[in-house]
């Protein structure tokens, strides 16, 4: 089964100031990922905030170029190929973002927004466009009559449902999920986790779901990526990573998560610190300030991804 | 004996569309060395309640209530000069988002020292002594050079921790945390419930936590009040609230958790939480209720008792099933 996107260390650097007067310095926002998505497939990326993985959203839509690395979405590499093809390869993949209270133009009416992807890209006769929009509500759970209506007029569930229809609106391959429902609340999550199952199964779709919240993860993953820092350090099976996680970032974050079960007795890993600033990131593996396993070669030599025990991990302790 | 009591408090406010009716009916008791969860959606009414005891509503909000006792005050006769007293030093609250509740115009140490300077009037030497300790028991490192650290030198976890300080500075009887993690990414969520609970072990204060989390709830409540459009639907001990929940609202709400679900498609609540202009007649809950018949939609239910968690609901669930048989009583 060859992959829908192929993503082989993947870097994208960002000169930035700290102060005023000082010189540029470079963060490493993603520093080297790896992965493959599959059709169908949904590929979870888990971290904290400030790990690079809405940074690695953004790459994988092309709204931004990855400073080095290779990124072949259908086979083709998005860096090596002429603008018209990547405005080809744009439609394949599209985004959800997390706040559905900003993602939407305040100023233009649902149909609209809606309607746009199909003008700009000149996809069938403009008559026949609004027929397709309604359509397409219809499909997310939104009344057709509802078109003329501004965001503002829509809960926040309703308006995450807009914007999962008009990143469907061009039939894209591949929807890049980046945080889609971790502003919303318990029972509406459940409407827009079950419209995704839906849409997946109904249009073929794989899904880059980037989420903090692993109760989340482990319902709708097919694969999970853990990152820290700007670098993978654990991808596996769903099973793999929770049944069995390796990486001790992987498990502190596992245990860190509440469970909603008083009854439950889990042994409870309470990471000390912080993610270090990224700005001096510390030598050798970077998680090795908060690790209970490090020893002094963590120090010195980043890990590799290193395939053991059925899945990639990036511990020299595993 | 308990720390606070509250009956039957409400808050209204006065809109240019109507008085609005945020919280009704709400019910509290706290006893020291216990932590009560409120939880609910947003707009359930769980902040503005909480705000309510801290007396700090805006003056549009009309707040009622038969008893709203804390320690040996009476909260409702208490002049607004005396609850000021209060606020701050007996009865404190934290805040969802660490970054916004600090002024960051003044430095960690000063906003610290206000609080110790205000209620107990120590002097600068004896102020800095205590702040230094206050920030070493929340955990941060290097507490002195902190002191003159300013807000947006500090991280998220960080800023939360101050403001835990500030709030236990004056050893409260009772601590408000309201969503005091929702902001934090989960290590450092995990890091400052663990704080929570130590000081209450350490201090024996009462906590009231305020989130929507129900995986917060089930590690670290005590008790919980489950509140929905303003109306407290049922309240219980942790355990029995996970073990058999006995309003269909906590019981939708529990099956809706994606860990709890056994298949792939999430047993959902249709619909959404009512507006202030759409709230149904009779029970609040009734056009999103699997259970719902003809009486739901007429009359509001009244509160069950003990045994069935005080749900307010006319068929309260036991074991996931109605209870039909109540119905005329």
């Amino acid at each position: 089964m060859t992959a829908l996107i192929e993503v082989r260390d993947l870097r994208r650097d960002y000169a930035v100031k700290r102060t005023p007067f000082a010189g540029l310095t470079t963060i490493q926002a993603v520093a080297g990922v790896s992965f493959d998505l599959a059709p169908g497939r949904t590929l979870a990326v888990v971290g904290e905030s400030g790990c690079g993985k809405s940074t690695l959203a953004r790459l994988v839509t092309m709204i931004e170029k990855p400073t080095s690395g290779t990124l072949k979405i259908d086979g083709i590499d998005v860096l090596s190929v002429d603008r018209a093809a990547r405005q080809r390869l744009r439609r394949e993949v599209q985004i959800v973002f997390q706040n559905p209270y900003g993602s939407l133009n305040p100023r233009q009416t649902i149909g609209s927004t809606l309607e746009e992807p199909l003008a700009v890209n000149a996809i069938g006769p403009a008559a026949k466009r609004s027929a397709t929009v309604h359509a397409m509500m219809a499909r997310v759970g939104l009344r057709p009559e509802h078109d003329r209506r501004y965001p503002h007029m829509f809960s926040g569930g309703q308006r995450q449902r807009i914007a999962i229809a008009r990143a469907l609106m061009l039939r894209p391959k591949v929807l890049v999920l980046d945080e889609p429902v971790s502003a919303l609340d318990v029972s509406i999550r459940a409407q827009v986790l079950n419209l995704l199952a839906d849409l997946q199964s109904e249009f073929g779709l794989s899904y880059l779901f980037i989420a903090h919240d692993l109760s989340v993860v482990r319902h709708i993953a097919d694969d999970v990526m853990v990152m820290y820092l700007g670098k993978t350090v654990e991808i596996g099976s769903r099973q793999a990573i929770f049944e069995s996680p390796q990486h001790p970032y992987t498990r502190a974050l596992l245990s860190a998560t509440p469970v909603a079960d008083p009854e439950a007795k889990k042994e409870r890993i309470v990471l000390q610190g912080e993610m270090p600033s990224p700005f001096n990131p510390p030598t050798g593996c970077s998680f090795h300030p908060r690790c209970a396993l490090a020893v002094d070669h963590c120090r010195i030599k980043p890990p590799s991804n290193e395939l053991k025990h059925g899945r990639l991990v990036a511990c020299w302790r595993v | 004996m308990s720390i606070i009591e509250i009956r039957n408090l409400s808050v209204t406010f006065a809109s240019q569309a109507g008085a609005f009716n945020a919280v009704q009916g709400f019910d509290l008791t706290v006893a020291p060395n216990e932590v009560v969860a409120i939880v609910g959606e947003s707009g359930s009414g769980k902040s503005v309640a909480m705000l309510a005891v801290m007396g700090l509503l805006p003056w549009t909000a009309t707040v009622t209530a038969d008893r709203m006792r804390f320690g040996e005050h009476d909260l409702m006769a208490l002049s607004a000069a005396k609850r000021r007293q209060l606020a701050g030093c007996e009865l404190s609250m934290i805040f969802q988002e660490p970054m916004s509740s600090l002024n960051p115009c003044f430095t960690v140490g000063f906003q610290l020292g206000e609080t110790l300077k205000t209620h107990l009037g120590l002097d600068r030497a004896e102020r800095r002594r205590q702040c230094i300790e206050l920030l070493q028991a929340v955990g941060i490192t290097d507490a002195e050079r902190r002191l003159s650290a300013f807000p947006h030198q500090l991280s998220g976890g960080m800023s939360q921790r101050v403001m835990i300080a500030i709030a236990v500075a004056c050893r409260p009887k009772l601590l408000i945390a309201d969503e005091p993690t929702t902001a934090l990414d989960v290590t450092i969520q995990a890091q400052i419930l663990d704080l929570l609970l130590r000081l209450r072990k350490e201090t024996g204060m009462g906590v009231v936590l305020i989130t929507h989390d129900m995986g917060v709830v089930a590690e670290t409540a005590d008790r919980v009040v489950v509140q929905y459009a303003g109306q407290q639907v049922e309240s219980n001990t942790t355990r029995e609230l996970f073990r058999d929940p006995h309003h269909p609202y906590t019981a939708a709400l529990l099956a809706a958790l994606p860990e709890r679900a056994q298949q792939k498609l999430l047993p959902q609540i249709p619909g959404v939480v009512p507006g202030q202009f759409d709230r149904p007649a009779g029970c609040l809950f009734t056009p999103r209720c699997r259970f719902a018949f003809d009486l739901c939609g007429k009359a509001a239910p009244v509160q069950a008792g003990v045994g069935l968690g005080r749900a307010r609901c006319h068929t309260p669930l036991v074991t996931g099933t109605p209870q039909r048989q109540k119905v005329s009583a």
